[in-house]
């Protein structure tokens, strides 16, 4: 067991085994960067399109403020014609509300900037192809979009393949780049797990007959479109419940405002100086107030992170799948392939009494040289590797290769008059009987060793003796262990499924650092799993392709299919990933919670502003009224403060309270830092940073802001 | 401040944190139906109620039904509080003779109201008003129903959190009747008893006519006093049997009284937050609440007394040393007086033994301010726990994102439903403070001749709650004692203390007018119906749902970092809320009284 090989010489390393992130899987067809300048032009214009009232009204908060803007509007336009009141401020503060709605509606087009784009390109993928129909033995040729359910068609090399369909006949390789961005080719063949092919895919070689199973509109580019675009998009239910919290606190300050006025009325009548504050004031007091700041973030936030998510070349159905990724509580994960390598490696040989290590390398070397499984390219590399052993050139000797069956479940090599054989030590040991050979009793032990330990022995022999056993190592990716740690600090259970019996799966699991393992894994013992973690409350994630993976995918509230897989897993999971890479989930689970954290934040910075805003405008409002006020006008904004009247005060926060917007929306956008730290630590930090810090900010900040309106005589 | 005034507040606290487990224990058995040393005697006589009202012990309700069996109760209650009332003068018991002149319809409305919502607002001198049936019959019964409503509503939350894939939140007759069987009674009676002990009256008697040192001749009430004053108390019910409340001798004749007063009306609401983790099963939960609880009540008791021990400089400057004595009872002091007025509007008793109208401008705040935290700094009993565990869902809400996770406590899912609710209940009790505020400081109700309107307004009653002959129509904020800002605040205070179903009076306001009557009155309807409806609703959605087992990715509800958040929560809510208007009143006036002007 000490020899471990600590460098797979198998290249089958998914992009993401190292824990990644950051965008090394975007996809060929997206603008790269959030910020291109393309996306920023198109968003400019989108924020106008979307002043809409009608648009607008889906938001309570901006749609409060747009009343306001209009309402202030309206008094500055009448100042203007009556010549009252002060038309330089109120028009001020009319633009700036504008600006705080046009900023907000910013944010929602950036963040669907990318989408857009990217459904752009994906169109054109969507060319008008014409597909040739089989109808009987006669092929006709139709438009693609003529295609209907259960149409049969057929694709040669170049052509581009017209619809979502299964292949019913037929083996080709296809060019998927158009939708997953990867531009090696796959292998679609009918029958088995690799039967699917979509429709905007380009066929490269051979031929296939393809069975249609969408109707034009519904097919799976049309729905990635409208995905990726957020055509329909819908609140997530985090989302609806923070919509409905924004909308009550909407609610108690248009009270705590409206309120205001009576109360000014009557303080100005008992003390007798000053006046009521105008209409002007009080909606520039209301909209400050308001939580415009996740207000007008909050969908940004969510497309976002539906759009972090597409660059992770993952397509979510929904945004309730995302935000339902950071509530999962139990990750099912697939061993091979997500926990461990494709395959397996050598890892050590064990020869039996009596044999040198050199003498067993050196067969176990011969009998694999022509053997092109991984595991048999391992040996190899061992072989030469630890006892440097050179691959030896064949063509000189007389050689004949023995290929693996599944009745003899041996492979190895006649060379030279010796015949060597490497296989399932039961198979190697009947055939060095039949041979009259001898089977020493240490052979068994070796092998229950290795089984127990989690590995697979390989019996080598040398005509008819037994020389010893080739441990085949089930290799767990770098760095997996870490990752399970970190999900475990965030309180999330990994249990790894795979067919293998107990004991071989424990000791990888244990070698992993999973928490638990599902051994001889039956898809219904998968699904009986999952209803048992949802009974006990948990939100369960896995990852599958084939179609019986469909129910469990189904059944789990993140189900993420492999594109690779399935036309019946990818319409169960409700995501579905284009790199078929199942280590991916783990992403997705940190893009979910990252979403939520950065609503969170947002919400708690927004309200925390509040207090300094309290404190800027309160006092120099009614500082004429009662100059005593003075005393908690701790930044000394107004009459007696920074300026005459004040108005510089109210266009400040005003001011603050739009800008504040626009200088959030990279951090929108983005989501807040994420670290792999226990719930605890996590809401520590981020109280300190966006609750503390947002009582703290407003302050230096609107006093900056009112000390320009000073100096440029604005107010 | 003076070390012996800081020395009984800490005393005080130290004290009522013994009772916590104790008494919280011995509730969470009782409602849980465990058998307790008291079941052997109240065992049979709980069975008997239950059969001759045809209550099914084990029947268990949904949130529906146990909200329409807890109106229905109230409500019934109302209505018979009321016909009593407007019927005193021929009911017996009534040695002083009073009628439907002393109780108007407007009054009677506000009275049943008040006392069926546990706020016990009295907008009349109950010793001048009310006859002794009025006071036994009428009155005296809601103190104990409505004290054992609060603390069923309480209890059917907690179930919500305690339960797991369940349709019903417990049963409300159940519930209520333990509460007065094990609960209130036995307490009431031992206390009853020590009261009457100390000096504290509990007769029939007619008033005694007495002579006072200056020739004048003086009437002092009389009654039973004792039995009234401990559920009064207990039940944080606060209605006084004197207009004086708890200042006046015959309520609390001695420190001894003074303390155990104070004590009494803590005591159910600081044990229910330790009845509330027993039953959720992690008592660490119920110290935390207890823990925001009391963190914002001792910061508050320190600010009051610290004001009224700096006193008023205007006064100072006259030659008189010391604090703020106006309007306190020299027996009790500045610290007791101050403890007192933060203990009985941090829970929503209401009861009095210093006038809050005479403290200083932030000495008044501070009480002011307990009140429209939403009485959940120890709240009334039932009603403190039941409101504070809306600001958890609240806080936890706010910040619970900020994990990762949808946000979720005691293992249930804060989801849209629970928020909607939980806004709905802030939103209304906003809305009812700030609005009923905006009409009184501002309405002028016309009705009354010119000549009559006129001289009314320079003729105020001499006592703070006038007569109930006065009927004053005009100009509502001239009903006010006193001008400015602190008229404002007056104002303000009362229908911060309706709607927080307190019951304090800031004084200084004749509320005894069909106005303030009637919107007082329904002030006191929605905060309480409209804060428990929401509620009971929340329970019956979070009892439906699974619990979500803790890990280290779950928001911890039970640390010193929750406690901040809540009490963060607790403030910012009501500090957004009500600063516009706090700025407007007592802000101002102490800025103004340092400035050397008053009012």
């Amino acid at each position: 067991m000490a020899t471990v090989l600590d460098k797979p010489s198998s290249p089958v390393t998914p992009p993401s085994a190292g824990g990644g992130r950051g965008g090394q899987f975007r996809p060929k067809n997206a603008p790269s960067s959030l910020f291109d300048p393309k996306i920023i032009k198109r968003a400019v214009l989108e924020s106008f399109v979307k002043l809409d009232p009608r648009t607008v009204a889906k938001n309570p908060v901006m749609f409060v403020v747009e009343v306001g803007s209009v309402l202030t509007t309206f008094y500055w336009v009448r100042e203007l014609v009556t010549k009252t009141g002060n038309p330089l401020f109120t028009g001020q503060v009319a633009l700036w509300l504008w600006f705080t709605v046009l900023f907000a509606n910013f944010a929602e087009a950036m963040a669907e900037g990318r989408g857009k784009a990217q459904a752009d390109s994906l169109r054109k993928a969507k060319t008008q192809s014409t597909a040739r129909r089989l109808v009987g033995n006669k092929e006709e040729s139709v438009p693609g979009t003529a295609l209907r359910k259960d149409d049969l068609i057929v694709c040669e090399a170049g052509e581009v393949i017209a619809g979502d369909g299964v292949v019913v006949e037929g083996i080709a390789s296809v060019d998927e780049s158009a939708i997953t961005g990867e531009s090696a080719p796959v292998i679609r063949e009918s029958g088995g797990d690799r039967d699917a092919v979509t429709g905007g895919t380009k066929v490269l070689s051979d031929r296939i007959v393809i069975r249609i199973t969408a109707n034009p509109g519904e097919s799976f580019l049309d729905r990635m479109i409208s995905l990726v675009e957020g055509a329909k998009r819908q609140k997530t239910p985090n989302e609806i419940a923070l919509s409905i919290l924004l909308a009550g606190l909407t609610v108690i300050f248009l009270l705590a405002v409206v309120t205001l006025l009576p109360y000014a009325v009557y303080s100005v009548r008992a003390a007798g100086s000053g006046v009521a504050p105008s209409v002007t004031v009080l909606v520039a007091l209301l909209v400050c107030l308001i939580p415009t700041t996740i207000g007008g973030l909050l969908s940004a936030i969510g497309i976002a992170g539906m759009d972090r998510v597409m660059q992770h070349n993952v397509l979510a159905m929904s945004g309730k799948a995302v935000e339902a990724a950071g509530d999962v509580n139990t990750l099912l994960l697939d061993k091979t392939g997500t926990i461990t390598l494709g395959n397996r490696q050598a890892a050590e040989f064990l020869p039996l009494p009596g044999v040198t290590v050199e003498e067993l390398a050196n067969a176990a070397q011969l009998s694999s040289l022509a053997d092109e499984t991984p595991e048999g390219r391992s040996i190899v590399v061992l072989a030469k590797e630890k006892y440097g052993l050179r691959g030896r050139e064949l063509a000189a000797h007389e050689a004949e290769f023995i290929p693996f069956t599944a009745q003899t479940r041996m492979s190895g090599v006649n060379i030279d008059g010796m015949e060597v054989r490497k296989g399932a030590t039961d198979s190697v040991k009947k055939f060095v009987q039949e041979k009259g050979g001898r089977i020493p009793t240490e052979l068994d032990e070796i092998t229950t060793r290795i089984a127990s330990a989690g590995g697979t022995p390989l019996a080598v022999s040398l005509n008819d003796k037994v020389l010893g056993i080739i441990y085949l190592k089930d290799v767990v990716k770098g760095g997996m262990r870490e990752r399970f740690d970190a999900l475990r600090a965030m309180g999330i259970k990994t249990v790894m499924i795979t067919g293998d019996n107990p004991l071989t799966a424990k000791a990888i699991a244990d070698e992993a650092g999973v928490d638990d393992f599902l051994a001889q894994a039956t898809p219904e013992d998968k699904m009986a799993l999952i209803k048992k973690e949802q009974a006990g409350g948990k939100l369960v994630a896995m990852t599958g392709d084939g179609t019986n993976d469909a129910p469990a995918l189904a059944q789990a509230d993140v189900g993420v299919a492999m594109n690779s897989g399935t036309q019946a897993a990818k319409e169960a999971g409700n995501m579905v990933d284009l790199d078929s890479n199942p280590t991916k989930l783990i992403e997705v689970v940190e893009i979910g919670k990252q979403l939520l954290m950065t609503r969170g934040a947002l919400t708690t910075f927004s309200i925390a502003n509040d207090v300094a805003k309290y404190f800027a405008i309160i006092p120099a409002m009614f500082l004429a009224t009662y100059a005593e006020l003075g005393s908690i006008n701790f930044l000394k904004l107004g009459p007696g403060g920074t300026s005459s009247s004040a108005e510089s005060a109210i266009l400040a926060c005003v001011i603050f309270n739009a800008l504040i917007i626009i200088a959030l929306i990279p951090l929108a956008l983005r989501g807040i830092a994420y670290k792999p730290i226990s719930a605890a630590a996590t809401l520590r930090r981020n109280l300190l940073i966006y609750g503390f810090g947002g009582l703290v900010a407003p302050f230096p900040a609107i006093w900056i802001i009112d000390r320009f309106l000073v100096l440029l005589r604005l107010a | 401040m003076t070390f012996n005034g800081i020395l009984q507040i800490a005393l005080f606290f130290g004290v009522l944190l013994l009772t916590v487990k104790p008494m919280g224990l011995f509730m969470a058995r009782v409602f849980t139906g465990e058998r307790t040393f008291l079941s052997p005697v109240f065992g049979p006589v709980e069975r008997g109620l239950y059969r001759l009202f045809g209550v099914r012990e084990d029947e268990d309700m949904k949130w529906t039904t146990y909200a329409f069996a807890m109106l229905a109760f109230s409500v019934m209650g109302l209505f018979l509080t009321y016909i009593l009332l407007r019927l005193q003068g021929v009911l017996p018991l009534n040695p002083q003779g009073y009628g439907p002149k002393q109780m108007t319809p407007d009054l009677a409305f506000n009275t049943a109201v008040s006392f069926t919502t546990n706020t016990n607002w009295q907008s009349y001198a109950p010793d001048y008003t009310l006859s002794y049936f009025s006071n036994m019959v009428a009155l005296a019964p809601h103190n104990w129903m409505s004290a054992a409503t609060g603390i069923a509503v309480a209890l059917a939350l907690v179930r919500g959190f305690a339960r797991r894939s369940a349709e019903g939140i417990g049963n409300f007759w159940v519930d209520a009747t333990r509460a007065i069987l094990y609960v209130l009674l036995p307490i009431s009676l031992f206390y009853a008893l020590i009261l009457v002990q100390q000096g504290v009256p509990q007769n029939f008697a007619e008033y005694t006519k007495a002579a006072t040192l200056e020739g004048a001749s003086q009437t002092i009430g009389q009654g039973p006093v004792a039995s009234q004053e401990a559920i009064k108390m207990l039940g944080t019910n606060g209605g006084g049997f004197f207009n004086a409340n708890s200042a006046h001798p015959y309520e609390n004749p001695t420190p001894l009284t003074n303390f155990l007063e104070m004590l009494s009306i803590f005591l159910i609401p600081a044990a229910l937050t330790y009845t509330f983790g027993k039953m959720v099963g992690n008592v660490r939960q119920g110290w935390a609440l207890l823990g925001a609880m009391s963190v914002m009540f001792l910061v508050g008791t320190f600010v009051c007394y610290g004001f009224e021990a700096a006193g008023n400089p205007q006064v100072q400057a006259l030659g008189v040393p010391g604090g703020n004595y106006e309007g306190k009872e020299v027996r009790f002091g500045i610290a007791n007086s101050a403890l007192f007025a933060a203990i009985t509007t941090a829970a929503s008793c209401g009861a009095v033994n210093s006038m809050h109208d005479s403290f200083t401008p932030i000495g008044g705040l501070i009480p002011l301010f307990n009140i429209m935290s939403g009485e959940v700094i120890f709240g009334g009993v039932g009603a403190g726990l039941y409101g504070m565990l809306m600001f958890a869902i609240l806080a936890v809400f706010i910040a619970g994102l900020m994990v990762g996770r949808t946000p979720e406590y005691l293992g249930k899912k804060i989801e849209q439903y629970e928020v909607k609710m939980a806004m709905l209940a802030t939103l209304v009790l906003a809305a009812s403070i700030l609005g009923g505020t905006a009409l009184g400081a501002n309405l002028n109700l016309p009705k009354e001749p010119e000549s009559t309107f006129a001289t009314k307004l320079n003729q105020f009653p001499g006592t703070a709650y006038g007569s109930s002959s006065d009927t004053f129509y005009g100009a509502t904020y001239n009903n006010v004692n006193n001008s400015g800002p602190h008229g404002l605040t007056e104002i303000l205070y009362a229908y911060t203390s309706a709607t927080g179903n307190n019951g304090s009076a800031f004084a200084g306001i004749t509320a005894n007018t069909p106005f303030y009557n009637v919107t007082l009155g329904l002030a006191m309807l929605i905060g309480r119906f409209l804060m428990i409806i929401p509620l009971l609703a929340i329970a019956g959605s979070l009892a439906a749902k699974k619990l979500v087992p803790a890990s280290a990715g779950t928001f911890p509800t039970d640390t010193g970092t929750f406690v901040l958040l809540l009490i963060g929560v607790v403030l910012i809510v009501g500090a957004l809320t009500y600063l516009p208007a706090l700025a407007l009143g007592p802000i101002v006036e102490q800025f103004q009284m340092s400035g050397g002007k008053l009012f």
